[in-house]
């Protein structure tokens, strides 16, 4: 595996009086996707949040690229790089298409080739540039929300469910951008239930059980070994 | 930048264009104000006296406008309810008032340049003053009951009183009598109506002020951020921005803002007592629901309807004054029970 660009050691995060995560050891190698996987309910989500500071660890620590920003506030971990897609797309509604990028675009004015690359990969956001984000389709938000986390380059892109509750020709127009930008080196950690999605973009899953990282190994491998995807999340996945 | 892709999506929006009534549905809170002026106009029956009343109207709705403007934001930011609010109406006018005393030779002067310095002498003596109260209103009060409620309503409403007290000590117990600045007395007749000269000064500065506000929050980075804010908060700060910072600096400039309006206020009624601000915000808080909770526009809107409704009302059946706002309340919630302008917010 490559050099990590994020490493969680014995994460355990709590919400209210619920322990949600019982000690995640997670590595993400720099360049490359990893799916994040498993049951609903085993932590996924609580993972992500956890890294963005969202959730703060109650234990444990969280290097990115060599820094420990376990305990660091929300705004201070998106500054050093990282990237954020929640899983309810956290569009502000009643923002234009264009304000919800200016506003993403962090570090200054939006660059050119980078809005070039954004409309080119998801047409309908041209179109609809001045319109109140709230006016757009479930697809054409979820455009923006992965729009948005890709304006700026960062050093880790999080992606929690891009997939979720959209039509097929939308997700094929997700996996395509996702593709190219992983075609660019971009480093991302996803969390996807759609496993023909997760096995397309994929270089490495984990895979979680009850607040804990349970495998982890090539998606390719995963992808290949029904027994093991049963074994692991309990269902039987449809095997390449 | 080497991100390419030559693929053309299958997914392309269908568009259709939208009937009337869909692309009025936005503005129809915009159109009650004339819809009002208009029903004001056929049930007055002398159009002097409808003209005279709908420009005290709107004067009154400005003021209100510049105290809420704040507390929506505030409200609709961090979901924190500030009944401490009318302290800031309260101090901005008994500094706004003390500056003018201090300065009564330049609003007693025959001068419109010497008389309007004073007042801004006065306003901006009362935004500082009330500027700085909120900062510490904010650090010592309300930080500490973020996400409770009823503790805020509890928490705010000892602020409000212990700063009424505050104003006796200071000022005494006794009301304050103040006169306009001499150019701003009297009154000027336009088509047979009697207008009072700081009637119109008070819309001209409310109307500038919601263009300035409004400038801000759609032009500029910080009014992004502030109206990003009012809906998902937690997404602004996962997105970069210190939201917490940003709250503080709309707390003040609200308290600020409250400030300006107990001048206005101070101005209109010529006379100010401790709890004026207390009285103030039961129309305060009326303009926030109607507008939508966050909702500039909307609190301006609402602003302009109270204050019509309040001044024809007055004159069409007195008794029923009192009870016009209510009334008012209850059938825009009614109409759109999350108040006219609602920021979506996210879950």
């Amino acid at each position: 595996m490559s050099d990590p660009i994020l490493q969680l050691s014995g994460v355990k995060t709590d919400i209210a009086q619920y322990h949600i995560l019982h000690g995640v050891d997670l590595t993400v190698p720099r360049g490359q996707v990893t799916m994040l996987l498993g049951r609903n309910g085993a932590g996924k989500t609580t993972t992500l949040r956890s890294i963005m500071g969202l959730w703060r660890p109650r234990a444990g620590s969280i290097h990115f690229d060599g820094t420990d920003i376990a305990g660091l506030a929300p705004p201070q971990i998106a500054q050093r790089g990282i990237g954020f897609v929640p899983e309810d797309m956290g569009i502000f509604a009643d923002l234009t298409v264009e304000e919800n990028l200016i506003l993403a675009a962090i570090s200054g004015p939006i660059r050119r080739d980078r809005l070039d690359w954004v409309f080119r990969a998801f047409p309908a956001l041209s179109t609809f540039w001045k319109m109140p984000a709230g006016n757009l389709s479930g697809g054409q938000k979820q455009m923006l929300a992965i729009a948005r986390a890709v304006i700026e380059k960062r050093g880790l892109y999080l992606i929690d469910e891009p997939s979720k509750g959209l039509a097929p020709a939308i997700v094929s127009t997700m996996a395509r951008a996702l593709k190219d930008l992983k075609s660019d080196g971009a480093s991302i950690l996803m969390v996807e239930q759609n496993f023909s999605l997760a096995r397309a973009l994929g270089d490495h899953a984990a895979v979680m059980d009850e607040g804990r990282i349970v495998w982890t190994g090539a998606m390719a491998e995963l992808a290949a070994d029904a027994a093991l995807q049963e074994r692991l999340m309990g269902l039987k996945m449809e095997v390449a | 930048m080497t991100l390419s892709t030559e693929h053309a999506p299958e997914h392309a929006p269908k568009m259709a264009r939208l009937s009337l009534s869909e692309r009025l549905q936005p503005w129809l809170p915009v159109l009650l104000v004339p819809a009002l002026v208009l029903a004001g106009y056929l049930m007055i029956s002398s159009p002097s006296s409808w003209l005279t009343l709908t420009v005290s109207g709107l004067a009154m709705g400005m003021m209100i406008f510049v105290i809420a403007s704040g507390m929506t934001l505030v409200f609709g930011l961090m979901d924190v309810i500030n009944f401490g609010h009318g302290a800031f109406v309260s101090f901005g006018a008994f500094v706004g008032v003390s500056v003018l005393l201090v300065l009564s030779g330049m609003t007693g002067a025959p001068s419109l340049l010497l008389n309007l310095l004073a007042v801004g002498a006065a306003m901006l003596a009362a935004m500082a003053v009330t500027g700085v109260l909120g900062l510490g209103f904010e650090r010592i009060i309300v930080r500490p009951v973020y996400g409770s409620h009823l503790k805020q309503i509890l928490v705010t409403m000892g602020g409000l009183i212990v700063a009424e007290q505050l104003i006796h000590v200071i000022w005494g117990g006794e009301e304050i009598f103040i006169g306009r600045p001499e150019m701003l007395k009297g009154s000027v007749t336009v088509f047979g109506a009697t207008l009072e000269k700081y009637r119109l000064v008070a819309v001209g500065l409310g109307l500038v002020l919601f263009v300035i506000m409004r400038a801000v929050l759609r032009n500029t980075k910080l009014g992004l951020i502030v109206r990003a804010g009012v809906e998902n908060p937690e997404m602004v700060q996962a997105m970069g921005y210190h939201i917490r910072r940003v709250f503080v600096l709309v707390f003040v400039a609200g308290s600020a803002l409250a400030g300006l309006g107990g001048v206005m206020w101070a101005l209109y009624q010529e006379m100010i007592t401790a709890h004026m601000g207390m009285e103030i915000m039961i129309l305060v808080f009326i303009v926030v629901i109607i507008g939508g909770l966050g909702s500039v526009e909307g609190c301006f809107i609402g602003a302009l309807l109270v204050g019509l409704m309040q001044n024809y009302t007055a004159f069409l059946e007195p008794k029923l004054a009192l009870i016009s706002n209510i009334a008012l309340m209850v059938a825009i919630l009614m109409w759109r029970p999350q108040g006219m302008m609602p920021v979506i917010k996210a879950k």
